[in-house]
């Protein structure tokens, strides 16, 4: 039995007002996983991963990570081993691409030399041409290639653990997919375990060994993208059939939804 | 042009002194107005307290200030203490709160990824948090600098020197020419300050998303 990457034992958060955002979460991941939670807004996705880094302290139980309390390490040295990508990217407009992707390197006081090869290395790794974009400013970007180049620097300290909040959220359908293949393709690259929370019951298929379901602060199902797609559980069905409604090939002739856009008819 | 040939070195001389009672009072306020601004940001529930204090001193009269300040133990000694003193008070207000809401006032998703980027307080502090409020602070210091010109004439009445004591000569002699040649320096260094804090101010401008 080899020890879980991410190990949430009886974890709680309630806010200050007594609100209970996570209730006893219990859930083991495995290193080199990709797991998707899911769930309405407010069932406590981001609470739960804001844990993992520290950005919220439970307010009861753990979170082991390699074996390892995350209360135990140095708050700065484990967030700096952890990857995070949010959907607001957050690159800082006042530094250039490269600063912004080897920041992390800069904070550790690694060399100028050695921060920018990583950066040029890491913006090609996510299809950003070095000789074009490295010198650039956030605002000189697309929002696909912001993405890419949050990504990029979520990846610069090579962390084993890399946690994505909506990474792909804000984006149009067409960069969203190149977004997925190529964080496919990334993943088979680098080895992470990856916590990755997202409302797109495609791209949680598509890009995670396991998914979570969580509703208000509960574990639902923790199942694989096969099991979600097959179980039984009400709750799982329900979200499942929530979004097979929202694409047009499923759709069910008698809703009343395909009667309200003659257009979309052939 | 007689009279001006005459008064020039005077005129210099209070120039140069004008410049020395508003750049001393500056230096100190930027020294306690802007880290007390950093703290504020990280500590928000004292914004409202502290910030209301600077803004008392603000309302008192410029002259009532230095009216109090005179029988002070080692301020009243010197009236160009008093006089830098009260400038000082007078420029917290501005830099403190632009300070405050400059740091306030960027993205919260930047200063999130900052934090979890595994920065520490002060890289985040210094490579993040300070430029992306440069140009308010700035801004801040700007207003300061042009008020205090402005109210540092009025420290002539405690006898700290500075253009404000042609002013006063002229209108107790009723020269106009005194007041004036009190009065257009000064106008003409608030401009030039406000003209130079400006430019610094746009060089600092953070580039938007």
């Amino acid at each position: 039995m080899t020890t879980a990457a991410i190990d949430f034992r009886n974890l709680s958060f309630a806010l200050p007002s007594g609100h209970l955002l996570l209730d006893r979460i219990s859930l083991a991941l495995n290193e080199g996983t990709t797991t998707a939670i899911l769930g309405r807004s407010g069932s406590g996705k981001t609470t739960l991963l804001r844990t993992v880094n520290r950005l919220l302290e439970p307010t009861s139980g753990e979170v082991f990570l390699s074996g390892i309390n995350a209360l135990d390490r140095d708050l700065i040295a484990l967030r700096r081993s952890i990857g995070y990508v949010i959907q607001e990217v957050g690159l800082f407009p006042h530094f250039t691409l490269e600063r912004n992707v080897a920041l992390v390197l800069e904070a550790q006081g690694i060399p100028l030399d050695q921060r920018i090869r990583r950066a040029h290395e890491l913006l090609s790794a996510v299809g950003l041409d070095p000789a074009t974009f490295a010198r650039r400013y956030p605002r000189q970007l697309s929002g696909g290639q912001r993405q890419r180049a949050g990504l990029a620097r979520a990846l610069a300290a090579d962390p084993p653990i890399l946690l994505m909040d909506e990474p792909f959220g804000a984006l149009d359908p067409l960069t969203r997919l190149e977004m997925q293949q190529m964080m496919r393709a990334l993943l088979q690259r680098f080895r992470k375990t990856v916590l990755l929370v997202t409302h797109d019951l495609d791209e949680a298929l598509y890009l995670a060994d396991r998914i979570i379901l969580l509703d208000s602060g509960h574990t639902i199902a923790y199942l694989t993208p096969e099991g979600f797609l097959r179980s039984t559980q009400p709750e799982v069905r329900a979200y499942v059939q929530a979004f097979r409604r929202a694409l047009p090939g499923d759709r069910p002739p008698e809703t009343p939804t395909s009667r309200l856009t003659p257009e979309a008819a052939p | 042009m007689s009279f001006l040939s005459q008064n020039a070195s005077t005129i210099l001389t209070l120039t140069i002194e004008h410049l020395w009672l508003t750049g001393a009072a500056m230096f100190f306020a930027a020294a306690i107005a802007i880290p007390t601004g950093i703290l504020l940001a990280r500590s928000p529930r004292w914004a409202r307290p502290v910030i209301g204090l600077a803004n008392i001193l603000q309302t008192i009269p410029s002259l009532a200030m230095f009216g109090f300040l005179l029988p002070l133990p080692w301020l009243g000694d010197r009236a160009a203490r008093i006089a830098i003193v009260a400038l000082t008070a007078y420029a917290l207000l501005p830099i403190l709160r632009n300070t405050y809401a400059g740091i306030r006032g960027i993205d919260p998703s930047l200063i999130e990824v900052a934090r979890a980027l595994g920065l520490t307080s002060r890289q985040r502090l210094l490579k993040i948090e300070l430029p992306l409020a440069a140009s308010f602070i700035l801004a801040g210091l700007r207003t300061a600098t042009v008020t205090c010109v402005g109210i540092a004439t009025i420290a002539a009445a405690v006898g700290a020197g500075g253009l404000g004591e042609l002013i006063f000569r002229g209108v107790a002699s009723v020269d106009n020419r005194l007041v004036l040649a009190g009065a257009i320096p000064a106008a003409l260094l608030a401009l030039a300050a406000d003209a130079a804090l400006g430019l610094l101010e746009r060089r600092f401008k953070a580039p938007t998303q």
